[in-house]
């Protein structure tokens, strides 16, 4: 393209730009600042992890892996029902298909920060705090951030729900609301195997 | 209210400004992104002047070290360095970020790419509220027991994590509070400028038909959104030390302080470009304005930027040289900063090139602008010098340090800062500032600027170290040629302040007074310039601009005019 040139008449006028909509590209925006701010986080607790004697330190609770596991597989099918969702949206957004698929995305999320509420309590009654450890201090910040993230997307899918039965959505909230929902699932993994795993 | 307004009229159609609108929701809860563009430029301003009195303070106790200062009384060493901490704080997240990004971006994006407002107002007024929300919080931190943080503005651990090091137990946290929510204020600025700038231009801008300013804006929006996300999660860990008692950054307890610095830096030094761009962008824009040239090599100083924002992720240890960063790591990190240099210079020899064989119109803002060129050059030529690990071993922490940063920083926030109110006055207010003052604020302000700096960076070289409260207190500091730098540039900071007295006077004169502008008052090719001065709710009126060529064609040869609006159609072929 040489458009610097003086453009001297008969220049063809391409229409108002298209391809990611306002929401969803918003939306990718933001979800690049929470990909370095989850980076960071994880970068600080290798950094801190490698320089430990032990890890995790004696005489710390151990994290419960297998439930979460288990629990993993609970927030992965919710990821999966989003996904499912679009299908009966993109043909019609307000039909029950799409409905009660966003539904369950959410009632499978919700079950996800249930269990988790119920293990971090369980990790509390046996001493693993903020304070009581860099592992306890690093497990809290990382999978609360997480889980934060979660209740977060929550609500926003909820909301989502809402509109969906008052029969008012506009579409680019639909690609938000997905892509954040893809980013607190995506994420996971990472912070599982690095966290849990370690 | 403004919302229900806005609703009422579709995308783009005409906007009628007669509704019956209160004082509070035309200017308090509006979501007209010029609306908020002022209340930023305004709050903005208003901290520059809590700032710059904090600046005076501690210069004075510099000076006449122990005397009572008039307007403060004696100062004690924890109000010296709350007072220098918050004064760095302040100067870079309440007077920078918000004049030049928020206030520029969100008054000129829309108008320049020619769209009627950003395209998440609501979202807009949010991060204005959350701003404005994060600076009555950093008021609020001067005022409570122990007084406000003196931790200096790179708040290292474990200095800030513990009060009883830093003596502000409500203060420090206070202040991380309120830096943090200055942050989350301008992620959905962010957020805003590019999302409109990407979709929704007016017909017919292609890529390289938007105005330079709004790209810088935009890739400066980008770093911003890049680099943010380690100093929340390091404010969130540090707030976590202060107040939990976690030890995050507590060797002690098997935490680590230097982490702190890689979480801060790897944001700060991205973020000097954060506030470097927007400058850059408005010095361009005026240097094409007054020169009536074409802006030379559009394409190179945008691949250029571009190439100065990717390059700026990977400097920032040169702020850790002797924080026990590994040898040989300096040797990358001096790498690195010798070759973010280029792009830097290229773009201030497109810039001088551009003036080359133009016709220079010597208006207020475009002495601004020069002066940001030659002034700015100073400040990255001692860059240079500082990103050699030898040399900054010998110069770190010391009052080279500072006055390299100033020669940038001020430039930045001030010097382009001013070009640019005086550039777009006439289409903010409608009237025009008065040349003969604006040139007597100008002399004003470059000379003393100088007379503050030059002194610094001869006693940086001597050997004066930073963050120390009084000289007279170090035999080989406390010398009398030493201490007459420091007393000259006390003085020449007064005459700076003294001088912005001219502005203000000159800015109230002219929103009642001034010339009437008109739509064009400089012959300007933007977008911005095609509509009235100010520009009515919605901008455009009844029909929104299409593009037909790009921002720069000035004294295009077998035209009348020396200029040619972007939206002008073209009828018939020069020869
Ligand atoms: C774009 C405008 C620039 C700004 C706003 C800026 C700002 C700053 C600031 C605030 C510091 C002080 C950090 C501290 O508190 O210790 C600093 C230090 C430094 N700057 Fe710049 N800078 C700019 C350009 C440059 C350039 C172009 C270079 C090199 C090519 C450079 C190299 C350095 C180095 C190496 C230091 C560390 C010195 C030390 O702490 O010992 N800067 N700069
Ligand atoms: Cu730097």
């Amino acid at each position: 393209m040489k458009t610097m040139e003086p453009a001297y008449g008969g220049r063809e006028i391409p229409e108002r730009r298209s391809g990611l909509s306002n929401g969803a590209l918003g939306m990718i925006v933001f979800i690049g600042t929470e990909l370095m701010f989850f980076a960071a986080l994880i970068s600080a607790f290798l950094i801190i992890s490698a320089a430990a004697e032990a890890w995790p330190p004696e005489g710390q609770p151990r994290l419960p892996i297998v439930i979460t596991a288990f629990n993993s597989l609970i927030l992965f099918a919710s990821g999966w029902m989003m996904y499912k969702a679009f299908q009966p949206f993109k043909i019609d957004p307000y039909s029950e298909a799409t409905r009660k698929q966003v539904r369950l995305t959410m009632w499978l999320g919700i079950i996800f920060v249930g269990i988790q509420g119920i293990e971090w309590i369980r990790l509390l009654s046996y001493g693993l705090t903020m304070t009581s450890s860099q592992y306890g201090a690093f497990f809290y910040l990382i999978i609360g951030t997480h889980a934060l993230h979660a209740i977060g997307a929550v609500i926003g899918l909820l909301r989502l729900s809402r509109k969906l039965d008052a029969g008012d959505l506009k579409e680019e909230t639909f690609h938000a609301v997905q892509l954040f929902w893809y980013f607190v699932v995506g994420i996971w993994p990472i912070l599982y195997v690095l966290v849990y795993l370690s | 209210m403004a919302e229900v307004a806005h609703a009422e009229v579709g995308h783009g159609d005409a906007h009628d400004d007669h509704h019956e609108q209160s004082f509070w929701s035309k200017y308090v809860f509006s979501t007209d992104h010029k609306i908020i563009g002022f209340q930023y430029m305004f709050t903005g301003m208003a901290m520059a002047l809590i700032g710059g009195y904090f600046a005076y303070v501690f210069r004075m106790q510099l000076a006449f070290p122990g005397n009572s200062i008039p307007f403060w009384g004696t100062l004690s060493p924890a109000a010296y360095n709350s007072l220098v901490t918050n004064h760095g704080t302040i100067m870079i997240f309440w007077v920078a970020m918000p004049v030049l990004i928020a206030a520029m971006g969100n008054f000129l994006i829309p108008l320049m790419i020619g769209c009627d407002d950003m395209v998440f107002p609501r979202v807009n007024r949010l991060s204005y509220q959350i701003f404005l929300l994060s600076a009555i919080v950093l008021i609020i931190s001067f005022f409570v027991p122990g007084g406000g943080f003196g931790g200096a503005w790179t708040a290292y651990p474990p200095l800030s994590a513990k009060a009883e090091y830093n003596s502000t137990p409500f203060g420090a946290p206070l202040w991380l509070i309120a830096v943090t929510l200055e942050i989350v204020a301008f992620l959905l600025g962010g957020i805003n400028f590019i999302t409109t700038t990407m979709n929704a231009r007016a017909k017919g801008m292609k890529m390289y038909d938007i105005p330079m300013i709004v790209w810088m804006i935009v890739i400066a929006s980008i770093l911003f959104m890049c680099s943010v996300g380690p100093l929340i999660a390091g404010a969130v860990m540090l707030l976590f030390d202060q107040t939990l008692g976690t030890a995050f950054f507590d060797a002690a307890a098997g935490g680590d302080p230097v982490l702190w610095q890689h979480l801060f830096w790897f944001f700060g030094h991205p973020e000097v470009y954060v506030v470097l761009l927007p400058a850059f962008g408005i010095v361009g824009e005026i240097t094409c304005t007054f020169a009536r040239k074409k802006l030379f090599s559009y394409k190179l100083i945008l691949y250029s930027t571009i190439g100065l924002g990717i390059l700026s992720f990977f400097v920032w240890a040169h702020h850790q040289f002797i924080s026990g960063v590994d040898p040989r790591a300096t040797y990358l990190f001096t790498t690195t900063t010798l070759l973010i240099s280029i792009p830097v210079a290229i773009i201030m020899f497109a810039y001088i090139a551009t003036l080359y064989g133009g016709s220079i119109r010597f208006t207020t803002a475009m002495l601004f602008g020069l002066a940001f060129t030659g002034e700015f050059l100073l400040g990255g030529v001692t860059g240079i010098w500082l990103g050699s690990s030898g040399v900054d071993i010998y110069l770190h922490d010391t009052y080279f340090v500072l006055a390299h940063f100033h020669y940038t920083f001020v430039p930045i926030a001030i010097i382009a800062t001013f070009a640019a109110v005086y550039y777009w006055f006439p289409k903010m207010f409608g009237r025009k500032m008065n040349e003969t003052l604006g040139k007597f604020h100008f002399w004003g302000t470059i000379i003393p600027f100088n007379g503050i700096f030059i002194p610094l960076f001869i006693l940086g070289a001597g050997g004066q170290h930073r963050r120390i409260y009084n000289y007279q207190h170090f035999p080989d500091l406390a010398g009398a040629d030493m201490q007459d730098m420091r007393v000259f540039a006390t003085i020449s900071l007064i005459v700076m302040l003294a001088f912005q007295l001219v502005f203000i006077a000159n800015f109230i004169i002219s929103l009642k007074k001034g010339e009437k502008a008109g739509k064009n008052p400089w012959k300007a090719n933007t977008l911005e310039w095609i509509t009235e001065s100010p520009p009515p709710h919605g901008n455009f009126g009844e029909t929104m601009p299409t593009v037909y060529r790009g921002p720069y064609e000035y004294s295009v040869e077998g035209r009348e005019q020396d200029y040619w609006p972007q939206n002008e159609k073209p009828e018939s072929e020069p020869s």
